[in-house]
């Protein structure tokens, strides 16, 4: 999986925006980031494709588009079937002649709700069918392209409008489904997880994703500053702050294989510098309410849950 | 020699599904996205073969539902591969948004339906329910009576949904079992003039969002966007160009229809509607696929006996073929329109509504009435067929309709 391009920050520079600016994303918007990070890692020809959320709504308001590439979006729930159906058609196409590309990439894109939720049966059977695309999951933890519903990668606690701090329940009662996990368990020769604070990181990942042959599957935390009601400016800061608490580690699973990446590697050799959930709860309005006396077991419950998350990764990396 | 011989087809026993796989093993189709559902089970299965055996350059792909097989198919189209799907009932329902997006995208996919009726109580036998609640998605609908008609019908829609006057996705409906599972002979032409018939799909030219003209497909050298979001400012005048696309259909499914017969010697009326001893008829039912071969039988006894019955099957039921219609039912004093599905609540079956709005102008002084029938695969038969132009019978005697809405062949 060698690749002849050296990832320098001068060249990452250097190449082309292909989603560009003048989109409509919010200020902060982590997800419009991911999408130009990701889009820098693209290796020639390529194709993407949408879940409906966020970053197609603000990237295509007709007759604007965002994409220097050619872009589809069909619906909600199945993205990976889009991809699908694009990677078959080049792939029969250029056996008749009749496609002029040496190669074309397949990037699929969906949020949260498009991805642990609506979407992952479609996920499921294209990565089972073995399609040769890689799939991004910019992962903002709620639905907050209709107002921050909870989704099944909303983390516990977490107050949205359909999980609020009420007296009784106060936010998400309920854990994040291990979405990266269950990719990996599909027995796909490449699932990674990605945080834009470490940008030549996930872009060197988006590149290994597209080298592999076969599905490949990249799950990318992406704060969103209107729903985790954050200072718009720390969108990034905190990309690395749930990296550094280990609510969000760095990994590789080559076909299957799990592998710890260097920032969260560190986190393994040095856990002294692992910092408290507490720090990254507390940058974010959505965890408020559990900074409430009566509410606060709730952080040590967050906190037991990233620990235990953190030690079966450990684990499944043969670290100490 | 006889003149099928003579343009080299030859005849084969075929079931309705295994006349849509074979139609399209030789449309030199691209991308097939299947999931199996009964009765359109027979249409994947043997193309399933026709891929294993290598007898087709087709990828094939078993998605994990209907709605991705949908979506495959659309995306696949987008690239500019020519695809094919096939489902029924439960399986129609699951794509109904997928349905949408298809034609918004103006994705020219073609799709056999196995025409099966909806839960509950679950039935996995013949009716129009699947299809009919389809009826406003943006497909061309398009009902076959036989096998033979399922055959060619499917070798047209290539041709109708591809052409650049038209780039919307074609439905092609046979009736469950009737069709599906019916061994009829049917006449199929040689491979390579089918290939030349359906040809290579071209790409129309359109404008992308840097004002540069680009073929109409996904292509990295001349990027476009599909499938945006499309606001108050846009969004009503691409719903008028799908509906102006529609209303230029007709005329290209004629054209389409009629050099097919040129190659096949078979004939379907004009290709929207087929008429059946029409011409100086005073009562006529109206129906779609199958049954209308039962009707035929009707009239031909009715007609040996001095009644002067006809009969009018829709074959495009999208774009309805109003003109066509109009025209067909000039002389007749009596209409039975033959629903087989039912619009709960409303006023009759969704042909009724079509067929008696269509006539509201032209023929305002015509009696029509509706009967519902058939509803999961209940047999429509000769002698219920009979009571009906009886019923019409007595209309124009009395000049007076009792039931404007009746069920047919309910067990009471």
């Amino acid at each position: 999986m060698a690749s002849e391009w050296k990832f320098t920050a001068k060249e990452i520079a250097e190449r082309p925006d292909l989603f560009m600016s003048g989109h409509r994303a919010c200020a902060g918007c982590a997800p419009a980031t991911v999408h130009r990070l990701v889009l820098k890692a693209t290796r020639g020809p390529t194709i993407a494709t949408n879940a409906t959320g966020c970053m197609e709504v603000t990237s295509t308001i007709y007759p604007f588009t965002a994409w220097k590439i050619p872009w589809i979006h069909t619906a909600f729930e199945n993205a990976a079937a889009n991809a699908s159906g694009i990677e078959a058609a080049l792939k029969i196409l250029r056996k008749k002649g009749r496609l002029e590309y040496e190669h074309v990439d397949v990037i699929a894109f969906g949020g949260d709700g498009g991805t642990f939720d609506i979407g992952i049966q479609a996920l499921s059977g294209a990565v089972e069918r073995g399609h040769d695309f890689l799939y991004v999951l910019y992962d903002n933890e709620a639905y907050m392209n209709t107002g921050i519903q909870r989704s099944g990668g909303t983390p516990l606690g977490a107050w949205t409008t359909t999980s609020p701090a009420g007296r009784k329940i106060p936010g998400k009662p309920q854990l994040k489904k291990p979405i990266a996990d269950i990719m990996v368990a599909h027995e796909m020769p490449y699932v990674a997880t990605a945080s834009p604070a470490f940008w030549i990181d996930l872009i060197k990942k988006v590149r290994r994703g597209l080298e592999v042959e076969g599905p490949a599957f990249l799950h990318v935390i992406a704060p969103c500053p209107r729903g985790w009601r954050s200072d718009p400016s720390k969108s990034i800061e905190i990309s690395r702050i749930a990296v550094e608490t280990c609510i969000f580690p760095l990994w590789e699973a080559i076909d299957g294989e799990y592998n710890l990446s260097a920032p969260s590697k560190l986190m393994a050799l040095r856990p002294e510098r692992k910092k408290t959930v507490k720090e990254y709860l507390k940058m974010q309005g959505r965890f408020r309410h559990l900074f409430k006396p009566e509410f606060e077991h709730l952080t040590g419950k967050i906190q037991e849950t990233v620990d235990r998350r953190w030690q079966k990764l450990l684990k499944r990396c043969n670290m100490p | 020699m006889t003149a099928i011989q003579q343009k080299g087809q030859k005849v084969i026993a075929l079931n309705g599904d295994e006349a849509v796989a074979y139609a399209v093993k030789q449309c030199d189709v691209d991308v097939v996205a299947a999931y199996p559902i009964t009765p359109q089970t027979i249409i994947v299965e043997k193309f399933s073969e026709y891929v294993h055996d290598g007898e087709v350059d087709t990828e094939f792909i078993c998605t994990e539902s209907e709605h991705s097989a949908l979506t495959c198919c659309l995306t696949a189209a987008a690239v500019g591969a020519r695809t094919f799907t096939a489902t029924a009932s439960a399986g129609l329902a699951l794509m109904h948004e997928i349905l949408y997006v298809t034609s918004g995208c103006r994705a020219p996919v073609v799709m056999a339906v196995a025409n099966r009726a909806l839960s509950a109580p679950i039935n996995i036998h013949c009716d129009h329910s699947d299809s009919m609640v389809e009826r406003d998605s943006g497909w061309i609908q398009v009902y076959a009576e036989n096998n033979q008609e399922v055959y060619d019908s499917i070798i047209q829609a290539f041709r109708i949904a591809e052409h650049a006057e038209v780039l919307l996705p074609i439905l092609v409906g046979l009736d469950g079992f009737f069709l599906s599972h019916t061994l009829e002979n049917v006449c199929v032409l040689p491979d390579e003039v089918v290939r030349n018939f359906v040809s290579q799909r071209q790409f129309p030219l359109v404008k992308n969002h840097e004002g540069k003209l680009v073929p109409f497909k996904l292509d990295p050298e001349n990027p476009i966007t599909i499938g945006p979001l499309d606001l108050q400012d846009y969004y009503f005048e691409h719903k008028r160009q799908q509906e102006e696309a529609m209303q230029r259909a007709p005329e290209i499914i004629k054209k389409i229809h009629e050099e097919y017969a040129e190659i096949s010697g078979r004939r379907y009326g004009n290709g929207l509607v087929e008429t059946y001893r029409l011409e100086d008829a005073e009562l006529a039912t109206i129906c779609l696929g199958s049954t209308a071969g039962t009707v035929k039988t009707v009239v031909d006894e009715l007609r040996a006996k001095g009644v002067r019955a006809g009969l009018l099957r829709i074959r495009a039921f999208r774009p309805l073929p109003v003109q066509d219609i109009i025209e067909a039912l000039r002389n007749v004093k009596a209409i039975a329109v033959m629903d087989r599905s039912c619009s709960f609540g409303g006023y009759g079956g969704p042909v009724f509504h079509e067929i008696r709005h269509a006539l509201y102008d032209s023929n305002p002084h015509t009696h029509t009435v509706n009967y519902i029938y058939g509803l999961g695969g209940r047999d429509m038969s000769q002698h219920m067929i009979l009571k009906i132009y009886q019923d019409l019978e007595m209309i124009i005697k009395t000049g007076r309709t009792e039931h404007l809405v009746q069920f047919v062949g309910l067990r009471e």
